[in-house]
C-alpha cells in the first residue's frame, strides 16, 4: 500500500504523507521512535561508507537522529527537536542534497499519531522547510515525494535496453 | 540539468545495456574484481572493465585498492538517489513503517 498525499500537496516548501496504521497510537509510536532500525530502509537511505544496521532516535529533546554502521561507526542524520509521546515528534533532517550531513541544513519533519477507534493511528507526516536546499529544492522535494511505482521503472528500463538493442 | 538529474540520466543509461546490467548483478552481493566479474560471462576482461568505467562515471559502482587488486563495488548513494527519486523517500519509508508497526500490534494482539 502507498502513503497517500492530500489533494492540497502543493506547496514547493513542503512534502506531506498520511498513512492509516492498524495499530494504536502508542505501539505506532513506539515502532517509530525506538524500532526505527527496523523499518527505515537502511540499505538504500542511508549516508555513511559502509553498511548501516540501525537507525537511532535518541528519546529526548535535543537528542541525536543517527545512523550505525556495522563498523560500530555512526552518521548523523539530525536532531529531536520536540517529542511528545505518543501522539507528536519534531525532527530535523539534516542530510543535504549531496547526502552529507550538514548541522546547518535544518530540514524539518512533523510527525502526527491520531487515533482512530482503539486500533488504529493515522500517521500524517510532513516534511517541510525544504527552501533549505535552495537552488536544489525542487530536486530534492521530488525524491522526498515521488509516488512509488515500479511499473514505470520496469517500462523505462524495457525502452531504455531496446534502444540498446537497436541504435 | 542539475548535477543529480544528470547523473540519474547517466545511470538510466548504463543500464540500458545488457551486459552492463549483469555486471551490475554480479556486484549486488559482494565486491569482486574485474576478474571475479569476468569469471563464467561470456565477455573479455578489457570489455568488462570497460563497462565498469561507464557504471563508474555514472555513479552506480565504486573502485577500491586492496593491495594490487581493485576491487568494484556498489555505490549506494548512486542507488539511494536513483530509487529515492523512483520509490518516493517517505511513501517507501512510511509504508515500510507501516508494516512493522501492524506486526508489532498484532504480536501484542497474541499476548
Amino acid at each position: 500500500m502507498k502513503a497517500q498525499s492530500t489533494p492540497a500537496n502543493d506547496n514547493p516548501n513542503s512534502v506531506w504523507k498520511t498513512t492509516l496504521v492498524q495499530a494504536p497510537p502508542a505501539v505506532a509510536w513506539r515502532v517509530f521512535t525506538e524500532q526505527m532500525g527496523a523499518w527505515w530502509p537502511l540499505a538504500v537511505y542511508k549516508i555513511g561508507q559502509v553498511n548501516a544496521v540501525d537507525a537511532v532516535l535518541e528519546p529526548r529533546v535535543g537528542g541525536r537522529w543517527y545512523e550505525r554502521g556495522d563498523d560500530g561507526s555512526t552518521c548523523d542524520w539530525g536532531r529531536v527537536l520536540l517529542w511528545e509521546p505518543p501522539s507528536r515528534l519534531v525532527l530535523s533532517w539534516d542530510v543535504n542534497a549531496d547526502w552529507q550531513y550538514d548541522p546547518d541544513l535544518q530540514t524539518e519533519i512533523e510527525v502526527r499519531f491520531i487515533a482512530q477507534g482503539e486500533s488504529a493511528t493515522r500517521v500524517e507526516l510532513e516534511h517541510r522547510k525544504l527552501d533549505r536546499y535552495g537552488a536544489r529544492r525542487d530536486e530534492m522535494r521530488r525524491i522526498f515525494n515521488t509516488e512509488g511505482d515500479w511499473g514505470r521503472l520496469l517500462a523505462m528500463f524495457a525502452a531504455r535496453a531496446a534502444e540498446g538493442a537497436n541504435p | 540539468m542539475s548535477r543529480t538529474a544528470a547523473t540519474r540520466e547517466k545511470a538510466l543509461d548504463a543500464f540500458g545495456d545488457p551486459t552492463r546490467r549483469r555486471i551490475f548483478e554480479r556486484l549486488r552481493h559482494r565486491t569482486r574484481s574485474v576478474r571475479e566479474i569476468a569469471d563464467g560471462m561470456d565477455v573479455s576482461r578489457p570489455a568488462v572493465s570497460q563497462h565498469l568505467k561507464v557504471l563508474q562515471q555514472a555513479g552506480l559502482v565504486v573502485v577500491c585498492s586492496q593491495g594490487t587488486r581493485r576491487l568494484y563495488s556498489i555505490e549506494p548513494r548512486g542507488i539511494a538517489a536513483l530509487r529515492g527519486w523512483l520509490d518516493g523517500f517517505w511513501d517507501e519509508a512510511l509504508t515500510a513503517f507501516k508494516e512493522a508497526a501492524e506486526r508489532e500490534a498484532s504480536r501484542e494482539r497474541k499476548r
